[in-house]
């Protein structure tokens, strides 16, 4: 057997030359001090990732776009196909975990200053991945035309109507047509199956390529760290090792919440009757939505909702140019001002998340 | 180098009008058609002895929703019931004798003016009629 992978090897070996990729990735070294701990982050984003596209080609096999069968072979799965509920809570629950762990990844970033030259292109790129996630959470959501997700995706879509001059061209397109239908189920399954998977692998490739490139950022003080004094562990295998077991770790507690707390499915969509009592967005747009709710109806001299989305529009930017326009130390002893603005940025966050939930 | 100049506009001009003839039919194909709508003038809905009283429903006019609403007087009213906020669904709370939008606690009083919340403006009211016992709403601007 090893004789065959041996001779595999070199068969492949010969012809594409592989050893300097290993030899590579033999030398790469991975830097230890007390915030290595967060590198394992964007591994642990990639690796829920490949779950979701996993049991998303599972679930493929059975989910039926339209309005007369997406609910019910949502529903034909989650009662009659063996194991069918299990795939696709962990495919709702993975989601979740997804998202959440990119923003882990992106604070981490901000927080220890990665963005910083040389890395620019890897905060745009992650930045871009993470608008897809969130597109592929909210086209995701509307697939089993329930009545959550259908008032979701025309709250969420009359928002893109509301941004100025384009706005309305944007959710025709959206959906499809001026209301969301079936029309609009089928384009959200097109977006979510092909149009953002595709786009996210180029994006992701790249993010990835950029980081093999370079390295892995050290924080300021190990960088000054004269150079005997700087511990490293090899990318391979030992980090490589080391993110498998936090993978392990990650893939029990999605199995633990997928089979504990099995997602809902609720009830079919109806485009006549009104919007249920409670009805909320996914969480991570939840401090999105909450700001909307809270804005009166008209904010100086433009609708609120305007107001709104031009909002979080320019805080979108911003925050996307962070590498660009990085406030700088201004004397020794002093906290640095980019970590407040981070600071703000979460607490912000999290209390209009938990209003969400309790208001 | 005029001969070269020639050639780099012309090779551009190519290509932008290649670029162009590729990316109209996409963009257009992405634009759905216009489905043309049956001219719904009016609809009948239902009997107004048997419709409860200080309660609402959602009807079908066409394909938009209406909200018909029987207030505690007994009266109807009939409104779009779409909100004017963000697109969600109304619905009559019989607890505030008035209309409220579940999405982002959006009210409308029993005329359908915006008094609390987002909605930056009233829902359009239709027009309702009751003629043998039978609930006519119609258009707003079918009225006279």
């Amino acid at each position: 057997m090893i004789q065959l992978i041996k001779k595999s090897y070199q068969w492949l070996d010969e012809r594409f030359h592989l050893t300097p990729l290993i030899e590579f990735m033999r030398h790469k070294q991975v830097p230890v001090h007390k915030h290595s701990i967060w590198y394992y982050m964007g591994g642990v984003t990639l690796f829920l990732f490949i779950i979701q596209v996993f049991t998303g080609i599972l679930l493929l096999l059975y989910y039926q776009p339209g309005v007369d069968s997406g609910y019910e072979s949502v529903r034909f799965l989650m009662t009659k196909v063996s194991f069918g509920w299990l795939i696709r809570s962990i495919h709702s629950w993975s989601a979740n975990l997804f998202i959440f762990f990119i923003f882990i990844h992106m604070f981490s970033t901000f927080f220890t200053r990665a963005y910083r030259k040389p890395r620019e292109l890897s905060w745009l790129s992650g930045f871009f991945l993470l608008l897809l996630a969130m597109g592929f959470g909210f086209s995701g959501y509307l697939l089993p035309w329930n009545e959550l997700a259908f008032f979701a995706t025309k709250v969420g879509t009359d928002i893109a109507g509301a941004v100025p001059l384009i706005g309305e061209a944007i959710k025709i397109v959206l959906r499809g047509g001026e209301d969301v239908t079936g029309a609009t189920l089928s384009r959200f399954y097109a977006f979510h199956v092909a149009l953002i998977p595709a786009l996210f692998t180029i994006v992701l490739g790249l993010h990835l390529l950029f980081i093999q490139r370079q390295g892995m950022h050290e924080p300021d003080y190990f960088e000054n760290l004269p150079k005997e004094k700087k511990r490293t562990i090899p990318f391979f295998p030992n980090f490589l090792l080391r993110d498998a077991l936090l993978w392990l770790l990650v893939l029990n507690i999605l199995l633990y919440l997928a089979v504990f707390f099995p997602w809902e499915l609720g009830e079919k969509a109806d485009p006549f009757s009104s919007a249920p009592e409670g009805i909320r967005p996914e969480w991570y747009f939840m401090f999105m939505f909450q700001t909307l709710k809270l804005l009166p109806a008209h904010v100086l001299f433009i609708e609120g909702e305007v107001f709104g989305v031009l909002f979080f529009t320019v805080a979108a930017l911003v925050w996307l140019l962070v590498p660009f326009w990085e406030l700088k130390f201004s004397g020794k002893g002093k906290t640095r001002p980019m970590k407040i603005v981070g600071i703000v940025v979460i607490l912000y966050i999290i209390a209009l998340t938990i209003l969400g939930y309790i208001l | 180098m005029k001969r070269r100049k020639f050639l780099d506009l012309l090779l551009g001009a190519g290509i932008l009008g290649w670029l162009g003839s590729v990316l109209y039919p996409i963009i257009s194909y992405l634009k759905p058609p216009a489905i043309p709508e049956a001219n719904v003038n009016s609809i009948k809905a239902g009997t107004a002895s048997s419709f409860p009283i200080n309660s609402g429903q959602i009807i079908k006019f066409g394909r938009k929703p209406v909200i018909l609403i029987k207030t505690e007087a007994g009266d109807f009213r009939a409104f779009s019931a779409i909100c004017t906020h963000l697109d969600c669904i109304v619905q009559y709370r019989n607890d505030l004798k008035h209309i409220w939008c579940a999405c982002h606690n959006g009210h409308y009083d029993l005329r359908g003016i915006n008094i609390a919340g987002p909605p930056p403006r009233p829902l359009e009211e239709y027009k309702v009629n009751i003629v043998n016992d039978e609930i006519i709403v119609s258009r707003p601007e079918q009225v006279g």
